[in-house]
């Protein structure tokens, strides 16, 4: 564990401030003073990353950017024949980062990609997590042969080249963004149903379960109320850590021409200007933006991640 | 090689300390973890080994089925794609469809592919006319030059600075190299070789263009020439497979050498009189390995398949820029042979991770 982040993060165990009205309130406002508590608790520890702290602005910042891209930019900006300048303009004042080859001012293209590739990479990695928690819970909940054959799905989907099956996928279904999101999000789940299992496994062992059990809970209350709960934290620095690589697949699929051709993604924008030589061109301009910022927002959520992660598991998170 | 194919191993990594973690012992690496038979045991072992082969049959089998069914679905006629849009008459079309085996139905098809891939039979390409088989074992060779110095390099790299950056962890140089690899393996290595392309090949500003664009040899070369040719088309791919792949190697090793350096064992190492340097590489290090050595094998299987992207953007003859050109058409024959040569390199090298591991670190048997 690094001596510099371990000193930085307050002690867990703080003492908690839930005394003073406690008389007559129901127990289910008493557990959302809880959950607002242990929110509280998590920010004060999240706000300790230097680098989680970045990623989550710089995501604001990005996302901002991209549900305004209407008013920033205008609606036209993706149209063809209303492009306002020349083909394969450089950087100028009236364009800074360039045209592309129908003289569409590339700035707002960029601003308008964000849009398709934050949302692809979000419903992605919810499906994938979604499927996975599902497939997890479901695995260290049952025994038996079902069990063994759920994780035998898993471990064979495991050892798939993921990106292959991916492009396979995109290639045999329509070109469209729900193509694209279920690509990805059928092919990278069982790292997260792995995960959620070892979790669920080591709270099923846990007595308050035998309790529940013996109280009558069934099979399904015990899954949703108190398996869940505790495997969530785990699920949410998942989901992070899933954005990213959703959203680098994203553009991989866009970029061979598998995404969706009548929307502007990053990926799309790096495919033409592929397509419009601006390789062989050496028109840097074209090329480098888009892929500026696929790293960035990758990296945001990979440094939100590790942030996430390390709050709620000091021992893993620290070192990682 | 992407974000998607890096993650399964540091996800396996994770999922191992999670599982010590909510076993709730502070038991670290040393603790007492003995569950099920004991790895030395012969036969354990060997009916652990006879376990996991029979996994990987039934995985194989798995893979042959998906290789076939899932590429029927691509749509449009095989037949009329291969004739690219020429006139040709429907008696030409029933003659190609009878050629390719087109004409029967789909279970015969079914069994008349596994029966010919047992025995090392793929099928004709539809594109090329030549057996996929021979298209293959062509394009083998490039890949594994590539994509093998790539792995090297980026194994060596990482697992070296891993070691660096955790020993002096907080340092300057740690935090350094920590936002470098979690950068670069943030960046798509399509982008990555593009950029280099521009830069390297074709010139940007007074920079002249040093090295070729793509390709693995400009043809005119022989002897040992050829080999300084081959080289020199290969360094601009090399370090894009390499930047974008040295940064998982070395966030494990880093990890997991973190755990260990709060051990006992190191404390009474250096009490001993140890330099500093020795209790690394005697102490820490073979025991901080263990972790990195399964990404090691995981990675391997992905050698074979980790490069349709960086092959493609720079015309490498190899595995993942045929697969690329095979998907375009679509010829099916050759699209199911790649697919099924990369998940056998999978889960083989899987296969062998989880054979000698319990030979490396007796603790695990399961």
């Amino acid at each position: 564990m690094t001596t510099e982040t371990a000193s930085s993060v307050p002690a867990p165990q703080e003492p908690e401030k839930t005394g003073a009205p406690r008389e007559a309130k129901s127990p289910r406002a008493l557990a959302w003073t809880r959950r607002r508590h242990s929110a509280a608790r998590f920010w004060r520890e999240y706000r300790t990353h230097r680098a989680g702290v970045f990623g989550l602005v710089a995501l604001v910042l990005i996302a901002l950017a991209a549900v305004c891209a209407p008013l920033l930019v205008g609606a036209d900006a993706q149209s063809v024949t209303a492009a306002p300048g020349e083909a394969m303009e450089s950087p100028s004042g009236e364009f800074p980062l360039g045209t592309d080859q129908f003289g569409r001012d590339l700035l707002a293209l960029l601003v308008w990609g964000a849009r398709i590739s934050l949302t692809v990479g979000l419903l992605a990695a919810f499906l994938s997590v979604a499927i996975g928690t599902v497939v997890g819970i479901t695995a260290g909940h049952f025994r038996g042969w079902y069990a063994t054959v759920i994780m035998r799905v898993t471990d064979w989907f495991l050892v798939m080249p993921t990106l292959v099956l991916a492009i396979a996928l995109a290639s045999v279904l329509d070109r469209s963004v729900w193509t694209v999101i279920l690509a990805i999000g059928v092919t990278t789940w069982p790292t997260t149903a792995r995960l959620v299992r070892a979790q669920t496994l080591a709270v099923e062992s846990r007595p308050y379960i035998e309790r529940a059990q013996a109280l009558g809970g069934g099979h399904g209350h015990i899954m949703a109320r108190h398996v869940l709960p505790n495997v969530m934290p785990l699920v949410l620095a998942q989901t992070t850590l899933v954005i990213s690589s959703a959203i680098l697949t994203e553009a991989t699929l866009a970029f061979l021409g598998l995404g969706d051709p009548t929307v502007v993604s990053w990926g799309g924008l790096l495919q033409d200007a592929r397509e419009a030589g601006a390789v062989s061109a050496g028109d840097w301009w074209y090329l480098a933006p888009p892929g500026i910022a696929i790293a960035a927002v990758a990296l945001a959520f990979t440094l939100c991640g590790r942030a996430v992660e390390s709050v709620l598991n000091p021992r893993l998170g620290v070192s990682r | 090689m992407t974000a998607s194919e890096r993650n399964p191993a540091a996800i396996l990594a994770a999922e191992a300390e999670a599982k010590d973690a909510a076993s709730g012992g502070p038991a670290g690496p040393a603790g007492p973890r003995g569950r099920g038979p004991r790895a030395r045991d012969t036969t354990a072992y060997l009916q652990y080994v006879a376990g996991k082969l029979g996994g990987a049959l039934v995985s194989m089998f798995a893979v042959l089925v998906t290789s076939f069914f899932l590429f029927r679905l691509i749509p449009g006629d095989p037949v009329k794609q291969m004739t690219g849009g020429r006139r040709v008459s429907s008696e030409q079309l029933d003659a190609m469809r009878t050629e390719f085996g087109l004409d029967q139905p789909v279970w015969k098809q079914f069994t008349d592919y596994c029966g010919n891939v047992l025995t090392g039979d793929f099928g004709t390409s539809y594109q090329f006319h030549t057996p996929v088989m021979d298209k293959i074992t062509a394009a083998l060779g490039p890949t594994l030059w590539l994509t093998g110095t790539a792995y090297v390099l980026y194994t060596v790299i990482g697992i070296w600075l891993g070691t660096r950056t955790a020993w002096r962890n907080g340092r300057f140089g740690d935090r350094f190299h920590t936002g470098l690899a979690l950068t670069l393996y943030s960046v798509p290595s399509f982008w990555l070789g593009l950029l280099l392309i521009i830069t390297f090949s074709v010139g940007v500003g007074p920079l002249p263009g040093m090295f070729p664009t793509g390709g693995m040899e400009s043809g005119d070369e022989s002897g040992f020439g050829y080999v300084v040719d081959v080289a020199h088309h290969m360094v601009l791919p090399v370090v894009t497979l390499v930047a974008v792949g040295y940064a998982q190697t070395l966030l494990v090793m880093r990890s997991s050498l973190l755990d260990e350096m709060g051990s006992d064992y190191l404390t009474t190492a250096r009490a001993k009189g140890l330099r500093d340097d020795l209790v690394r590489r005697r102490h820490a290090v073979p025991n901080a390995l263990l972790p990195t050595v399964t990404l090691m094998f995981v990675n391997l299987g992905t050698v074979v398949a980790g490069a349709i992207l960086v092959e493609t953007v720079f015309s490498w003859p190899g595995l993942g820029g045929l697969f690329y050109q095979a998907l375009s058409v679509p010829d099916l024959p050759l699209v199911q042979g790649l697919f099924f040569v990369f998940a056998t390199a999978v889960i083989l090298m899987n296969t062998v991770a989880d054979v000698i591991y319990p030979l490396l670190d007796p603790r695990v048997g399961r």
